[in-house]
C-alpha cells in the first residue's frame, strides 16, 4: 500500500502598514511617485543620517498583535540585519530578531473539520527595501528608494497548517483582521500583503518534521494554493524515489506551475544581527496597551452575530457585507441614516457587486458615500424615481459619488406623477399602436408590455410603470 | 594682544566692541593657515571663499544686533566626520573622496545659528579609527608643540588646529578618547559630553552607542560657551536627551570647596609615565589646597574596558561602514565585473588597513556562534563598568586622573603595534562605555617639552561640575601656551 503523507505548513506573511509616512523618516509612503522623489537622507542611507521610529507603526503592530492574541513585548528593540544589496541603502535592514514586538499568539480558522487554531510565533516590525530596475539595453541597473523605509510587519506562524485550504483560511483571517484594524489594505496583487510558504511533508502518524523548503513569489491566493499542491507533490516524488528534500528557498513560477531553487541552506548568509544602537529600546507601558486595546474595532465574527440579531437580512448577505470592513461601514452608516436594512443590503449585494466585478474592483475601492446611498433609497421609497432610473443614477453614483437628489433634479429624471399628463401620453400610444392594441384585446397579455415600454419611452423613462399599467388597462 | 592669541570668547567680545571685524579675524586665521598648513596639515579642506563670504554676512547680523551670542563671528574648524552642506566631507578616507553632503550636522547648524564662521574640515584618523591621526588617507597631522610628534587622535586635526592658532576653536568627536587624548597631546581643552547631550545627527557614525561630539578649545570658558551652543535636544536623533541644565557658563566659578574628588588607584599603575603621573597628582594637590576633598579609591574593572570597547565599537563600525559600497556616493573602483566584484574592489581600495582591521574584528564578533561569547559579553562588561562608576559617583563629584599613559609619541611609533596603540586608550574609553562626560586640560609639560593632560570625569549630565573644577584649576595653573614652533 502506498504511503500516506501529511503536509506541514507554516507561513511568513509580510504586511505593508497603512501609515502616511515611512517607518524611520517623514517621507511619504504613497505609491507611484517618480523614482527617488519620496526620499530623504534617512531612507537613502546617507552618511550621518539617523532613524527615528514612527509611532503609528508601533500602534498598528500592537493592534495586530492584540487582535491575534499575542503577548506584547513591553520592552522591545530593533536589530540590524546586515547584508549587501543595492536595494538596501545602508546595507543593513532595520528589523527585529531578539525581542519582536508580539509573540505567542493564535488565530481561529474554520476548516472542513470545524474550528482550528493556528499559532503565531511572532510579529516583528521592519523596513521595506527599495526597488532595482534592470536596464537590459544599457546593461546597467537603477535603484528607486521610494519604497525604502516603508513600514512592514512580518507575521510568522507556527507550522500548524496541513492543507492549502487551511492556509487560505488563515490568510483570509489575517487579512480580514488587519483590514478591520485599518492597519493595511492587504492586497496580494499589489504586494501590500506577501506570503512565503514553509512546507515539509511527513508520513501520517510521524512525529518528527520533515525537511522544509521556503517558497517565495506567491502573488495570489490561487498561486499559493497551486504552489502548495506543487511543492507537496515534488517532495513526495523525491521521497518516493529514495531521494532527500534539501532545505532551500524556492521561487514559484505560477505561469509554468512549477518552482525552482533560489538558494540552499549552505549559501545561507550570516546576517550578523545585533541591536541597532541608533534606536533606543521601546518601553510600552500598560496604559499604552490599554489605549490600543480600547481602540480595537468590532471584528467580523462579532459583527456577523450582531447583524443576525439586529437586521432582517439573509445570512449570505451578512457574510458578503462583513467580508469587507469598508462595505460593512457603508451598510451600517446608510442604515443609521434611516434606510431600511434590507434595501441597503440589496443595493450592495446586487448592483454594487455587479459593478465591482465589471470594473475589476475590490469592495475596499467603493467610493460612494452612505449619505448618497441613503438619498437614492429615499428617492425610490418616495417613488420620485422608478427602479430603472434608480439603477442608472446608481451607476453614476458608483462611479463619481454624485448626490442623487441633485443629479435627478438637474437631469430632470423625476417620475411624472401627474395623472393627466400620463393619461394623455397613454392615449397617444394606444392611438399610434393599433396592432399591439389589437393583439392585447385578442388575449395576448404580453402585448401590454410593449405598450408600457412605448409609454415609458415617450415619457423619457420618468414615469411610474405601475401607474402606466393601471392606465393602459383602464383605457383598453 | 594679537587676534590669533585671543580665545574664542575674547575674540567675540572684541568683535562686539568693534575692536576687530569678523573679516579681520577670518583673514588673520586664513593667513595663519597659509603659513602653517604645510608643516602641520590640520585640515583636509579649507573653505576660504566660504569663510570670507560668511564673515561679511555674519558681520552684518552682528551690526544689526541679530547675533549677540558669546561666539558670534568666531571662526571654527569642524572635524571631517561631521556633514557640512556643500562642503566635502571625507572622514579622512579615500572611500569618501568626493562626498559632498546635502545637509549639515545638527551641531554645525547650531554653531552657524550662533554666528560661527566655518573655516573648513579637519584631518582625523580614517573614520575616527586610530589615536594618532596617522591613518588618514590625506596625510598625517603633526603636533604643533613638536612636529616630529603626533597630535593624537582621532580628532588630531581639530586639536592641532586649535594649538597652532589655525582656528579659534574646533569640534571633534570622541568614541574612545578621540577628543580628550589629542587635546592632551596638543595642550588644549577638550570635552566629551555625556552621551545624548549633543545630537549625533550628521555625525558619520563609527561606534554609534559611544560617539559624541564635543569642543576642542583654548580654555575652559570657551569650552562652556561652546557647550551652551551645541547642547540641544534633537528629535532627529533618538538618543538625544532633552535637558534643562545647559547653562554651562554659570559653572565658571572659582571654587572647589567641599568638592569631592576621587582618584582611581587603577589609573596610576603600571604603564603610566612617571612625569605624567607626577603632573596629574600635582594638579590634584592644587585642588586639595583650594578646599576640595581628594581621596584615592579603587574603580576596578579597568583592565576589561579595552577588550569590551574594541568589541562593541568594532561591531557597530562593521555595520555602520557597510553603506560605503560604491553604489550611491563616494569612491567606486574602476575595473570590476559584476556587483560583488565592485563591492570587493571598492571597499578593498577605499578603506585603509586600520579600518579594515576593525571591520573584520567587528564582523567576527557579530557572526553567528560568536555573538554571545563576544558581543553580548562585552555589553555585560559595559553594564558592569557603568555600575562601578555609579558607585564611585555616589561618593565623589569628580574623578581625576591622567588622559593617556604618555605624552605624544613620535610619528610612526604607534601604528607598527596596534595592540600597544589600543592600550593607550585605557583611561579614556571607560568614560565612553559608561556614557559619562570627560574633560581634558593641560596640567604640565614633560622633559621633552610636550604637554601633559589632566582628565576630569563626571557623572552623567554633570558637565557643570567638571567645568567648575577645571575652571578653578585653570585659574591657579595660569596661562598655558605653546612657545614658538619647534
Amino acid at each position: 500500500m502506498a504511503k500516506q503523507y501529511e503536509t506541514v505548513i507554516g507561513l511568513e506573511v509580510h504586511v505593508e502598514l497603512a501609515t502616511k509616512t515611512k517607518i524611520f523618516c517623514g517621507c511619504s509612503t504613497a505609491f507611484g511617485g517618480e523614482p527617488n522623489t519620496h526620499t530623504c537622507p534617512v531612507c537613502t542611507g546617507m552618511p550621518g543620517s539617523l532613524p527615528v521610529l514612527n509611532k503609528q507603526v508601533l500602534e498598528y503592530a500592537v493592534a495586530v498583535g492584540l487582535a491575534t492574541n499575542c503577548t506584547i513585548t513591553q520592552y522591545c528593540k530593533f536589530d540590524r540585519k546586515n547584508y549587501f544589496y543595492p536595494d538596501n541603502p545602508q546595507n543593513y535592514q532595520i528589523s527585529q530578531l531578539y525581542l519582536p514586538i508580539c509573540q505567542n499568539g493564535r488565530v481561529e480558522i474554520e476548516t472542513e473539520n470545524g474550528k482550528k487554531y493556528v499559532g503565531i510565533h511572532e510579529i516583528h516590525m521592519e523596513e521595506d527595501a527599495g526597488k532595482l530596475i534592470h536596464d537590459e539595453w544599457d546593461d546597467c541597473s537603477l535603484v528607486d528608494y521610494n519604497r525604502s523605509g516603508v513600514p512592514l510587519i512580518e507575521i510568522v506562524s507556527e507550522p500548524d497548517m496541513r492543507s492549502a485550504e487551511e492556509v487560505i483560511a488563515y490568510l483570509e483571517k489575517l487579512r480580514m483582521t488587519i483590514q478591520y484594524l485599518g492597519a493595511s489594505d492587504c492586497k496580494l496583487q499589489e504586494g501590500s500583503m506577501r506570503a512565503d510558504v514553509n512546507l515539509s511533508i511527513r508520513e501520517v502518524g510521524a512525529e518528527a518534521f520533515g525537511t522544509r523548503t521556503e517558497m517565495k513569489n506567491l502573488n495570489s491566493f490561487k498561486a499559493i494554493a497551486r504552489a502548495i499542491e506543487g511543492e507537496r507533490e515534488r517532495q513526495i516524488d523525491l521521497l518516493e524515489a529514495g531521494e532527500k528534500v534539501i532545505q532551500e528557498t524556492r521561487r514559484w513560477d505560477d505561469n509554468k506551475g512549477e518552482s525552482y531553487a533560489m538558494r540552499s541552506k549552505e549559501d545561507a548568509q550570516d546576517y550578523r544581527y545585533f541591536p541597532d544602537p541608533d534606536l533606543v529600546p521601546i518601553m510600552l507601558d500598560d496604559a499604552f496597551l490599554d489605549q490600543i486595546r480600547a481602540k480595537q474595532p468590532e471584528f467580523r465574527e462579532e459583527k456577523m452575530l450582531r447583524y443576525k440579531k439586529e437586521f432582517d437580512i439573509p445570512e449570505y448577505d451578512i457574510q458578503i457585507i462583513t467580508g469587507s470592513k469598508h462595505m460593512a461601514d457603508i451598510f451600517e452608516q446608510t442604515v443609521a441614516l434611516g434606510s431600511q436594512p434590507k434595501k441597503v443590503s440589496n443595493w450592495l449585494m446586487v448592483e454594487t457587486l455587479r459593478l465591482l466585478k465589471e470594473n475589476n474592483m475590490d469592495p475596499e475601492d467603493i467610493r460612494f458615500s452612505p449619505e448618497n446611498l441613503a438619498k437614492l433609497i429615499s428617492l425610490t421609497d418616495a417613488k420620485a424615481i422608478n427602479s430603472s432610473v434608480a439603477k442608472e443614477v446608481f451607476e453614476v453614483m458608483f462611479d463619481q459619488n454624485i448626490d442623487p437628489e441633485k443629479y435627478v433634479e438637474e437631469k430632470g429624471l423625476k417620475t411624472v406623477n401627474d395623472e393627466g399628463a400620463l393619461r394623455k401620453t397613454v392615449e397617444e400610444v394606444i392611438a399610434n399602436n393599433p396592432q399591439s392594441v389589437e393583439d392585447y384585446r385578442n388575449g395576448k397579455e404580453k402585448a401590454i408590455g410593449f405598450l408600457v415600454g412605448q409609454t415609458m419611452k415617450a415619457m423619457k423613462g420618468k414615469a411610474d410603470p405601475g401607474m402606466i399599467n393601471k392606465l393602459l388597462k383602464e383605457l383598453l | 594682544m594679537s587676534i590669533l592669541d585671543m580665545t574664542a570668547c575674547q575674540l567675540a567680545a572684541a568683535i562686539k566692541n568693534k575692536e576687530v571685524t569678523v573679516l579681520e579675524a577670518v583673514k588673520a586665521v586664513l593667513a595663519q593657515i597659509h603659513a602653517k598648513e604645510e608643516i602641520y596639515n590640520c585640515y583636509v579642506t579649507v573653505d576660504e571663499e566660504g569663510a570670507l563670504a560668511q564673515a561679511k554676512e555674519i558681520q552684518k547680523k552682528i551690526d544689526a544686533g541679530i547675533l549677540t551670542g558669546a561666539l558670534a563671528g568666531v571662526p571654527v574648524a569642524i572635524k571631517d566626520n561631521m556633514c557640512t552642506e556643500g562642503i566635502l566631507t571625507t572622514c579622512s578616507s579615500k572611500i569618501l573622496n568626493n562626498f559632498v553632503p546635502t545637509f549639515s550636522s545638527e551641531a554645525v547648524l547650531n554653531l552657524q545659528k550662533a554666528g560661527a564662521v566655518i573655516l573648513g574640515k579637519t584631518n582625523m584618523d580614517e573614520f575616527a579609527m586610530g589615536s594618532t591621526t596617522e591613518t588618514s588617507a590625506y596625510g598625517v597631522t603633526r603636533n604643533p608643540w613638536n612636529y616630529e610628534h603626533v597630535p593624537g587622535g582621532s580628532s588630531g586635526g581639530s586639536a592641532a588646529a586649535v594649538a597652532a592658532n589655525e582656528c579659534f576653536y574646533a569640534l571633534g568627536s570622541d568614541t574612545g578618547g578621540s577628543i580628550r587624548q589629542p587635546a592632551s597631546f596638543c595642550g588644549v581643552v577638550g570635552l566629551k559630553p555625556t552621551y545624548g547631550r549633543v545630537s549625533r545627527y550628521g555625525l558619520i557614525a563609527y561606534g554609534s552607542s559611544l560617539d559624541q561630539i564635543g569642543p576642542l578649545c583654548k580654555d575652559v570658558a570657551d569650552c562652556a560657551a561652546i557647550m551652551e551652543v551645541i547642547s540641544t535636544h534633537d528629535k532627529k536623533d533618538s538618543t538625544s536627551v532633552l535637558r534643562q541644565d545647559t547653562d554651562f557658563t554659570s559653572a565658571l566659578v572659582e571654587d572647589v570647596k567641599g568638592m569631592r574628588i576621587g582618584i582611581p588607584r587603577d589609573y596610576f599603575g603600571e604603564g603610566l609615565d612617571g612625569q605624567v603621573r607626577d603632573a596629574v597628582l600635582k594638579a590634584a594637590e592644587v585642588l586639595k589646597e583650594k578646599g576640595a576633598i581628594v581621596e584615592e579609591f579603587d574603580l576596578s574593572l579597568v583592565e576589561y574596558a579595552i577588550p569590551a570597547y574594541y568589541t562593541i565599537a568594532a561591531a557597530e563600525a562593521s555595520s555602520n561602514l557597510e553603506r560605503f559600497d560604491g553604489i550611491k556616493y563616494g569612491y567606486r573602483a574602476e575595473d570590476y565585473e559584476g556587483l560583488h566584484d565592485m563591492y570587493k574592489k571598492t571597499r578593498s581600495q577605499g578603506f585603509g588597513p586600520e579600518v579594515k582591521r576593525r571591520i573584520m574584528l567587528g564582523s567576527f564578533v557579530l557572526s553567528s556562534g560568536y555573538y554571545d561569547a563576544y558581543y553580548l559579553k562585552a555589553l555585560r562588561v559595559k553594564a558592569l563598568i557603568k555600575k562601578a562608576f555609579d558607585e564611585a559617583f555616589a561618593k565623589y563629584d569628580v574623578i581625576l586622573g591622567p588622559v593617556a599613559p604618555t605624552t605624544a609619541p613620535k610619528l610612526g611609533e604607534s601604528l607598527s603595534d596596534p595592540i600597544k596603540m589600543y592600550l593607550g586608550d585605557i583611561y579614556t574609553i571607560s568614560v565612553n562605555l559608561a556614557g559619562l562626560p570627560g574633560l581634558s586640560m593641560p596640567c604640565g609639560i614633560d622633559s621633552k617639552g610636550l604637554p601633559i593632560g589632566l582628565q576630569l570625569i563626571g557623572d552623567c549630565f554633570n558637565e557643570k561640575k567638571l567645568i567648575q573644577t577645571a575652571y578653578t584649576y585653570e585659574k591657579i595653573r595660569g596661562a598655558f601656551s605653546r612657545k614658538e614652533d619647534r
